[in-house]
């Protein structure tokens, strides 16, 4: 027993270490394309901490897909999708782009979802040259001339979700989010808005991704009473945190929370009565009265059950597919600097409005939209910025923001 | 300083959920030296059974899934010990690769079985509420914790069964020349393990998400504890999980939850520079 406890342990702590690349598996498909198909990659995290949420956007992308090639394709070709599983590993995901664009030579990728993934792809599109569209809401301060950012930026979200606090006399705030560069970024933002606006920042927490002991936090929060909380958690944290959240007897009415990573698909594992009340900022909801929602929301039930929602992750995953076909079709090619050149003005009626592309950084043009969490795990719209928001990744137009920016 | 009263059944409540996870672990790790890393799945699989049970059970499915949990997760451990490990006895590093292989199966299986994203167990309407910063929820998981702990003891001490077991771990050999059944009492213990991991499980949808993902946030903790507590101890873990819950509560409230998290890894490595063998020791004449 006494040497074999030593023999034991010491696997046991590298295997710790181990974990944290733990899963990976990949599906490839379409070799068999043969001349006449366009290969896209597709490279979201199926396994892993992030797939519950990363594999929503893939169904969404694969579905624009289909409705493209049933349309006809692009330039008279097929799109045909080689999907790849990131494994919620960074290194992964920039290993997984550079099979994507060398090996498989695909038109262009859609993936990602943390930001800690795009920063990790970020350099190898630079490098190579290649495209990749980017489906969900970060923390802006980047513009890569090879990145196109369909998810807001943070004028586009964070921004409108201050404000609304603020129009709704929520000023002392408490920051929660998960350690990484998202929430990180957001919250020098917010801590910059606030400053500016009159807001009191009362604590600025951080756990770590995976994360599911929320006690010590909430009772942190609790104490100190604030008004709001600002929640950048990301993936199963939410779920810990909102059901710890309740349990202390927190409620939406005497506390509410203002959550940036946190849609439908998120609340249905949350469990409604955990979350319902609480406020959420997108750009889209299930619920938004557009004819091209009604199709999308249709369409995605047809094809992956009656039972799912669409969330705006999804939607600007499904948005992606159609701007990048949309902007090869007026370069009349995939090559990826006539399609950069082309795509700027690209202009669509989507499911969340009208969508423009910003040729200048590459970000879209998008409607901001404040939600209250309904009991039956939909979202309803309480506000909304009444026409596309101009992409502001850098706040230039924020007084502010002038610190920001240059850090 | 109300808050930092308030930590104290903070700290002991995460020390009853580290309790949960590990005691099973203390069965298969601690006394028949498996480095068992599919641990993590049998929580899940004991967190999933709680969901499918909702379907039938309603709002209760928490309490009907404690037995069904154990029975499933235990049945799986059976299984994966009667096929598998067995055969890699006194093979850690083996059965270490082999069992988070497993693991890894597992967990795309549920993926495939239930989707990729979380699903819902409604806790019962009973445990919505508590007093003061502890949540009924909370105050459940310790009771659970706790009766699981007089159950084991019970169970190794005052059954026969559980005497053959306590034989086997102490001198294997010994055991097996005075006429114990080994291979039965092995089978019987993985059971137990496995099964405890299954209402880990159950508890654990109160507190946690329910996802394929469940087992890797719960597999290094369950094994700091064991290790922590000594091989094989039912009290070292039960003062290790206490210990550990209330300097995590103590550390995150001082500092945060990352920072949190490289004081507890720091306090054990340290720890165990001083005591290899954990907490407490079996004393044993085996030649091991």
């Amino acid at each position: 027993m006494r040497n074999s406890a030593w023999r034991l342990t010491l696997p046991v702590v590298a295997l710790a270490v181990a974990l944290g690349a733990c899963g990976a598996d990949s599906s490839s498909q379409g070799d068999a394309a043969g001349a006449d198909g366009i290969k896209v990659g597709v490279l979201h995290s199926l396994s892993g901490t992030m797939a519950i949420s990363e594999v929503t956007v893939r169904d969404a992308e694969l579905l624009a897909i289909e409705e493209i090639n049933a349309a006809g394709g692009v330039l008279g070709k097929q799109l045909v999708p080689v999907v790849e599983d990131g494994a919620s590993d960074w290194p992964t995901f920039a290993e997984k782009a550079t099979k994507l664009i060398a090996q498989d030579k695909v038109a262009t990728v859609f993936g990602g979802w943390t930001s800690a993934s795009r920063k990790a792809m970020l350099p190898v599109f630079e490098r190579r040259k290649a495209l990749l569209w980017y489906p969900v809401q970060y923390e802006g301060l980047e513009s890569s001339p090879y990145i196109f950012y369909t998810g807001a930026t943070t004028n586009q979200q964070i921004v409108p979700g201050l404000d609304y606090l603020k129009e709704q006399g929520k000023k002392r705030i408490f920051l929660v989010g998960s350690d990484y560069v998202f929430p990180r970024t957001a919250n020098k933002v917010i801590k910059a808005y606030a400053a500016a606006n009159g807001m009191e920042i009362l604590g600025e927490e951080y756990t770590p991704l995976g994360h599911t002991e929320y006690s010590t936090l909430v009772n942190k929060v609790v104490q100190a009473k604030p008004d709001a909380v600002f929640n950048t958690l990301n993936g199963d944290s939410n779920v810990a945190f909102f059901k710890q959240l309740k349990s202390a007897g927190v409620t939406a009415e005497s506390m509410p929370t203002m959550s940036v990573s946190v849609a439908e698909e998120e609340v249905k594992g949350i469990g409604v009565d955990n979350i319902a009340g609480h406020l959420v900022a997108w750009n889209y909801y299930q619920t938004t009265d557009t004819p091209a929602n009604s199709k999308f929301v249709s369409a995605f039930k047809a094809k992956y059950g009656a039972d799912k929602v669409t969330s705006d992750p999804m939607e600007a995953g499904y948005n992606a597919v159609y701007l990048w076909a949309e902007a090869v079709k007026k370069a009349g090619t995939t090559e990826v600097e006539a399609v950069r050149k082309a795509a700027g003005g690209v202009a669509l009626e989507r499911p969340e409005g009208l969508v423009t592309i910003d040729g200048e950084n590459q970000h879209m043009y998008k409607t901001a939209r404040i939600g209250v969490v309904q009991p039956d795990g939909l979202i309803k719209e309480v506000w909304n910025s009444g026409e596309p928001i101009k992409p502001d990744p850098y706040l230039k137009g924020y007084p502010w923001a002038a610190s920001l920016a240059a850090g | 300083m109300e808050a930092i009263v308030n930590q104290l059944p903070i700290g002991l409540s995460i020390g009853a959920v580290l309790l949960l996870i590990a005691l099973g672990l203390t069965f298969t790790f601690g006394q028949m030296g498996v480095i068992n890393m599919a641990h993590g799945e049998f929580i899940m699989a004991g967190a999933y059974t709680a969901y499918l049970l909702q379907g039938w059970a309603g709002g209760q499915a928490v309490l009907v899934a404690l037995p069904v949990a154990f029975a499933v997760a235990g049945l799986m451990g059976l299984i994966l010990e009667r096929t598998a490990i067995r055969h890699f006895y006194g093979r850690p590093l083996d059965t270490l690769l082999l069992t988070w292989g497993v693991s890894l199966v597992l967990q795309q299986l549920a993926r495939d079985l239930f989707g990729a994203p979380n699903v819902q167990v409604q806790a019962p309407g009973w445990l919505q509420g508590g007093i003061g910063i502890m949540p009924y929820n909370r105050m459940f998981i310790l009771a659970l914790a706790i009766g699981s702990v007089v159950a084991i003891w019970a169970y190794m001490n005052r059954s026969g069964q559980g005497r053959r077991m306590q034989a086997v771990m102490q001198n294997r050999r010994l055991a097996a020349t005075s006429g114990i059944d080994t291979g039965r009492v092995d089978m019987r213990t993985f059971f137990i393990g496995s099964g405890l991991a299954g209402v880990a499980g159950v508890a654990l949808t109160l507190i946690g998400p329910v996802g394929p993902a469940l087992g890797t946030y719960y597999i290094v903790d369950a094994f700091l504890v064991v290790v922590a507590g000594g091989l094989g101890q039912l009290r070292g873990a039960v003062i290790a999980a206490a210990a550990l819950g209330l300097l995590n509560s103590y550390a995150e409230f001082w500092s945060d939850a990352s920072l949190a998290k490289v004081i507890v890894f720091g306090v054990i490595v340290a720890f165990l520079q001083f005591r290899p063998q954990g907490l407490f020791v079996v004393r044993s004449r085996a030649l091991t």
